[in-house]
Order: structure tokens, then C-alpha cells, then sequence
């Protein structure tokens, strides 16, 4: 049992926590949902990459500093406390790139990896379709072979940053007739400005663009842009649905600094008791949360895979993150109304989470079935 | 960083699991409810022999500590058994008697602690000892120190039937002039946190098993999706304590041991009424097993410092700067 960090690690993090310092905006971007916060952030994310801060877990080859698991987690720690940017590529840096590592070819690697790291290709993800939500086992658009590569037909719909975004990844049906749903599909790259793809943006609860339907019209993928075997997409596809519910998609850090603010907001608006005991619960949260991933890690480290505790993660991060933001709005109290304030943009984000990445309903059928052992039964 | 219990503290767990296990604590609690002490100390005994009082216990005094996270190893594997008694008191007493300026009275009484050959009750300020009928040392805090009460007031059931309080006279032996009540209070929380996550897990496998095994409208009711949701949530609520105990045994903090007493004991309390709610009637019964541990998540919530004061403590140790260390 330790909680100490290596020097080595220490001096890691106080690297990360200096260039931060000096680099980190002033003034808060404009959202990220909006074509102008969109750029702007593309543009944080090439200075970031710059210095090599963009993809810290990745090889150095890529554009990485080949850091491990905790010094990830220090990593983002620095950045949130630090006030940084939202990450506008953290859908192809943390659902793509480890499906890459993992299943990708050298060359895919080499092609798709380096532009994602410096923001020049920003990736959208394009997993639902209008009849499967999280039930991607019933997922209809269509990839049929062609010469040199495959044409994909279809409709995709919530797709997360599509509305600005250069390129997706998702998964299409390339066998129409086998004897399981999730047999037969392949996990596929596409461009988003090819012939035959309509992208329809789509407003959030707030009217913002953050995700859109894809309309898919006999678009020509090569070869080249199919992740692993054809037909195998579904089992390509699970190691990165556990990334999306797992840590990588919210960090502790967040949350830390989250905490945090919320703390400090607390006491600009004069400590106000009614709201002691949601404060509290939300400094005792994110330090549960943070050492649950600090658990986590070690487990990982020790070569442990950690499979369906991922939905404990998940159901966990996606409702402590409405309640901080309630308790913000309600702290701030006429003003949280206000639509441009960070809190409300983030209250509305929030409201999400418990949707994507897997309903937490179905989160909590697998925690029920897989790790308490409970009887499958009618849902 | 290694955020992981290692192979001897596992091995430690394993071994009072085993201990426990085979020693039928549910016929000792109910035996220690009607004021039968024989049975719980002849447990204690096993309990001491297994080294659980030694672990706050300094090896000047003959013990090996300190060793909160093994102390809270511990405390895991007693909740989960229900065990009755004044363990979190005794381990409470020794860390006051520690630090006392003259070591006379830490020398005369924590061996006897440290072996098992006696339990220590303490009554906080202004609240009442647990089992001062079956204490042999009865500590009571007054405005002047830390005093050896020479008797005790009359037994007082408290609404776990396991756990008998009684106020004790503020007179007696003066032991220690400046106690170090803050740092005892820590232990005892601490303790209190891993007997209540115990006392959760508990909960939580027994009625994982019941609903397993339970049919209504022909299928075993833990495939219905409501209950499945209700234990899930149980389990997140468990699980997120587990790491916020042992992140406080490692730092010892005031505000990560009261993080984890809130986390721990509101995720038992929520366990116990999930637990209740999904056994129905049968879990609403003395008579059933179940009750000796719905019982006291209840009683634990309130002990050494509530939520609400437990929730104070974690508020009053942020400093603020937005910045952890």
C-alpha cells in the first residue's frame, strides 16, 4: 500500500504543472461547439502537441513521451487544476488511438496517429444508429465489398464533434446474414467531407451543435481504413467501448478541479449551509474517484485487465458529474440561469453522461450480471 | 505508487475471514444482546490472538503498531461478521493511553489491551460508553483529563440490540491530564468506516445470495431489472468506499478518515435498506440472521462523529487554494 509518488513521477508532473503555467489561456476559449470555439481549439491542441503534451500516454514515435497509466493520471490532474481548454480530440486520442494500438497496422499507426495528436485531424465517432442506442449488436448501415475497398451505406446519428470534425470511426454490417448480431461487422475509418456523406448537425439541449447524423451514400473507404479483420468489428470495437466507460474518458483530474471550484464558489457565496452538505459530498467524491482510479491502476500495472468494472466507473463519473454541476447552478443562484457562464455549459454536458457511452441501465445490468452474479434476465 | 493491499495483508484478511467464519458470530451476537458476555469473549480472545489490538497499540507497549491500514484491514473482516463488542473503543483507548505524558498508565494497562485480556469501553464527551457492563477498563474523558471510571450506569439498549450503552460517572483514577482525543478520534473513525464497509459487503452478499435464489412469478427475483439496479447501485456505493478507507488509512488525515466514515457508512446504511427492501418480511424479523447486520449500519452511521459533523471535517480541511499537495 502506497500513495507516494516516485521522483521521477513527482518531477513528471512538475514539468506538466510549469509549461501549463505558461501556457495555458488567459480567458476561457469559446465553446467547442461553435466553429469558432471548434478552431480554436484545434489550435490549442497543435500547441499542446507542439511541446508534446497532447498525447502524453503515446509513443514518442507519435508524438508522445511513452508515459504510463499514473503518469496519465498526474498528467490530467496538472491540467485540469490548471484551468486548461476542454480536449476537442479526446474522441479519436482516447476511443480510436487505443483501438489503433491495439488492432491497428503499423502503417495505420503511422498515418492516422501523428495529424490526431497535433489536431489537424479532429475525429468524430460514429458507433449510433437511429434504432440502436446501446445496443450496438443491432446496428443496420451497411459496408458491402467493392474493388480495393468497401462502400458504406447507412445513417449514423449522435455523432459526437461530427459537426465540425474532419474524419469518424464506427462500426457497419459487412455480413448481413450471420447467425448473431454482433457477428459480421466491420469496425471501420471514413472521411467525412467524401462523396456520398451528408452530415446534418444536430443542437443539443442548449442549440449547440454537439454531434449530428451522418447520412452515408455508397461512400468509397480503401482497404487501408478497416481496423482489423473484417467481420471481426465487434470484438475490435470492445476493447474501445471499455476505454469510453473506463478512465480515459474522465479522468480524476477533472473532477479534482471540479471539486475544487466548486469549493471555492462555495465560499465566495458566503458558505452558504444549505448547500454544506453537496460541497462536501463533492470533495469526497472526487477524492473516491481519484483513488478508485489510483486502485485501478495499480490492479492494471500489476497486469490485471479490468473488464466489467469499467461500468462502475461509469455510472459513478456520469452522475457525481450532474450533482457538482446542480450544486454550482444552485450556488450561483439567478446568475446560474445565465447560459454562457462555464458552469451551465458544463451542468448541460453533464446531463448527457448517464446516455452515452453505454445507458447507465445498461451499466447497471452488467455490474448486476457480471460482477455481483445475478441471473440474465427480461430487461 | 502501489494503491493495493499486498500478499500478507490479503494473507491477514484471509485468515480472520477464516477465524471468524468458523466461530458462528451470530449465536455470539445474540448471546452478547441478552448480556451473556462468555461466548464474545472467548471470540475476543481469538480476536487478540489473531494480533487485531495490537495494530494501534505501539511496540513499547507490546504491540506492533501503529497500523491503521492494517487495522482497517481488520475492521473490514469484524463488520462482515457481525462481531460484537467494544473493538472500535478499545482500539480508541490505546491510542489515548499512547500518548500520554506519563508512561505509567499506558504501561500497566495497554499490554492488557494489546493481548486481549481486556476490553476498554470509552465514552466521548458528553455521550454514552458502549458495553460498559462488559469492559473491564472503562475510560471516561472529563473536563480535567482522561479518568479510569470506577462503574457504570444502567444498560441502555440502543437500536442495534448488539451494542449496550451505558453512561459512565465522570470520577475515578485521573490517567491522562491531556489526552490527545483528536488523534483517538481519527482511529476511531477509521475503524468505525472499515467495520461499516464490512457490515455493508455483508449486506450486500447475503442478499445477492437471497434474491438468487428467491422466485416470484416464477423466476428468481434477482433477474427482475429493479432489483438488479438497486444492487448495482449498492455495489457502486461499496466499491467507492472501499479506496476512500484505504487512501485514509495510508495519509491518516483528519479530512480523508472523515471523507471515508461518510462514504463508508452512508454506502452500508444505503446497503442495509436495499437489503431490507429486497428480503421483504423476512429480513424485517429478529429472528433472521440478516438483522444483525441491518442493525447496526444504522447504529455505525451515528458513531464517532455523524455525517454531519464527519461532512464539517472534510469542508474544514481543504484549504481552499485549489490546489492539492
Amino acid at each position: 500500500m502506497d500513495l507516494t509518488h516516485s521522483p521521477a513521477d513527482e518531477a513528471f508532473r512538475a514539468e506538466a504543472r510549469d509549461w501549463l503555467a505558461g501556457h495555458v489561456p488567459a480567458s476561457p476559449l469559446p465553446s467547442l461547439e461553435t466553429a469558432e470555439g471548434f478552431a480554436a481549439h484545434r489550435a490549442w491542441e497543435a500547441r499542446l502537441a507542439a511541446d508534446r503534451w497532447s498525447v502524453v500516454s503515446w509513443p514518442a514515435e507519435y508524438g508522445g513521451r511513452d508515459a504510463g497509466l499514473l503518469r496519465w493520471l498526474l498528467f490530467e490532474e496538472e491540467y485540469y487544476a490548471a484551468g486548461a481548454p476542454g480536449r476537442v480530440s479526446q474522441n479519436g486520442i482516447s476511443l480510436l488511438a487505443p483501438t489503433l494500438f491495439d488492432h491497428g497496422t503499423q502503417e495505420q499507426r503511422a498515418r492516422v496517429l501523428p495529424p490526431m495528436a497535433g489536431g489537424e485531424v479532429v475525429w468524430a465517432q460514429a458507433w449510433s444508429e437511429p434504432e440502436a442506442g446501446s445496443d450496438l449488436a443491432s446496428l443496420t448501415s451497411r459496408a458491402v465489398r467493392t474493388d480495393g475497398g468497401w462502400r458504406l451505406s447507412g445513417q449514423k446519428t449522435w455523432s459526437s464533434r461530427a459537426a465540425f470534425a474532419d474524419r469518424a470511426f464506427g462500426l457497419f454490417r459487412s455480413e448481413p446474414d450471420t447467425p448473431k448480431p454482433h457477428q459480421g461487422l466491420t469496425y471501420l475509418m471514413f472521411d467525412l467531407r467524401a462523396p456520398g456523406v451528408t452530415v446534418r448537425p444536430i443542437g443539443r439541449l442548449d442549440g449547440r451543435p454537439a454531434f449530428a447524423e451522418l447520412f452515408l451514400d455508397e461512400v468509397f473507404v480503401p482497404d487501408e481504413d478497416v481496423i482489423g479483420e473484417p467481420g471481426q468489428g465487434w470484438r475490435v470495437a470492445m476493447s474501445t467501448a471499455g476505454n469510453e466507460r473506463g478512465l480515459t474518458l474522465r479522468s480524476p483530474g477533472r473532477f479534482l478541479a471540479s471539486a475544487d471550484r466548486l469549493f471555492a464558489l462555495w465560499q465566495e457565496r458566503g458558505s452558504p449551509a444549505s448547500a454544506r452538505d453537496r460541497v462536501a459530498d463533492a470533495l469526497i467524491g472526487a477524492r473516491a474517484y481519484e483513488l478508485f482510479a489510483y486502485a485501478g491502476a495499480s490492479r492494471f500495472l500489476d497486469g490485471e485487465s479490468l473488464g466489467p468494472e469499467s461500468s462502475l466507473n461509469k455510472v459513478f463519473w456520469s452522475e457525481y458529474d450532474i450533482t457538482l454541476h446542480e450544486t454550482a447552478l444552485e450556488l450561483l443562484g439567478s446568475e446560474g440561469e445565465l447560459a454562457d457562464t462555464g458552469w451551465s455549459e458544463g451542468y448541460v454536458f453533464s446531463l448527457a453522461g448517464p446516455i452515452y457511452a453505454g445507458t447507465n441501465e445498461i451499466q447497471r445490468d452488467i455490474i448486476a450480471e457480471r460482477l455481483l452474479g445475478l441471473p440474465k434476465g427480461r430487461r | 505508487m502501489r494503491f493495493l493491499l499486498d500478499a500478507e495483508q490479503r494473507a491477514f484478511a484471509d485468515s480472520l475471514d477464516g477465524l471468524l467464519s468458523s466461530a458462528d458470530t451470530p449465536s455470539v451476537v445474540r448471546d452478547w444482546s441478552r448480556g451473556d458476555h462468555t461466548s464474545g469473549r472467548a471470540l475476543w480472545s481469538r480476536i487478540a490472538a489473531a494480533g487485531v489490538f495490537t495494530l494501534a497499540i505501539p511496540e513499547a507497549y507490546e504491540g506492533v503498531g501503529p497500523l491503521p491500514v492494517e487495522l482497517a484491514v481488520a475492521f473490514v473482516e469484524l463488520g462482515r461478521h457481525a462481531v460484537p463488542g467494544p473493538l472500535v473503543e478499545t482500539v480508541a483507548a490505546a491510542v489515548l493511553l499512547t500518548e500520554s505524558a506519563d508512561p505509567g498508565p499506558a504501561k500497566r494497562l495497554l499490554p492488557r489491551l494489546a493481548s486481549g485480556e481486556a476490553m476498554a469501553t470509552l465514552a466521548p464527551p458528553g455521550s454514552y460508553a458502549l458495553d460498559g457492563d462488559a469492559a473491564d477498563l472503562r475510560l471516561v474523558l472529563t473536563a480535567d483529563g482522561l479518568r479510569l471510571a470506577p462503574d457504570h450506569g444502567p444498560v441502555r439498549p440502543s437500536l442495534d440490540p448488539a451494542r449496550r450503552l451505558t453512561a459512565l460517572p465522570p470520577s475515578g483514577e485521573l490517567l491522562v491530564a491531556e489526552p490527545p482525543f483528536v488523534r483517538a478520534l481519527r482511529w476511531a473513525r477509521l475503524a468505525t468506516a472499515a467495520q461499516a464497509l464490512g457490515v455493508g459487503l455483508a449486506l450486500l452478499d447475503r442478499t445477492v445470495a437471497y434474491v438468487g435464489q428467491r422466485t416470484q412469478f416464477g423466476v428468481p427475483i434477482g433477474s427482475f431489472q429493479a432489483v438488479k439496479h438497486r444492487l448495482a447501485d449498492a455495489k457502486i456505493a461499496l466499491e467507492f468506499a472501499r479506496p476512500l478507507l484505504f487512501g485514509a488509512a495510508f495519509t491518516m488525515t483528519e479530512r480523508d478518515v472523515a471523507a471515508a466514515k461518510v462514504a463508508a457508512c452512508e454506502a452500508a446504511y444505503a446497503t442495509a435498506r436495499t437489503a431490507l427492501q429486497l428480503h421483504g418480511a423476512i429480513g424485517y424479523t429478529a429472528e433472521y440472521d440478516l438483522s444483525l447486520w441491518l442493525t447496526k449500519s444504522r447504529a455505525l452511521l451515528g458513531a464517532w462523529g455523524s455525517p454531519d459533523e464527519c461532512r464539517a471535517a472534510v469542508l474544514h480541511g481543504v484549504s481552499g487554494d485549489g490546489r492539492r499537495s
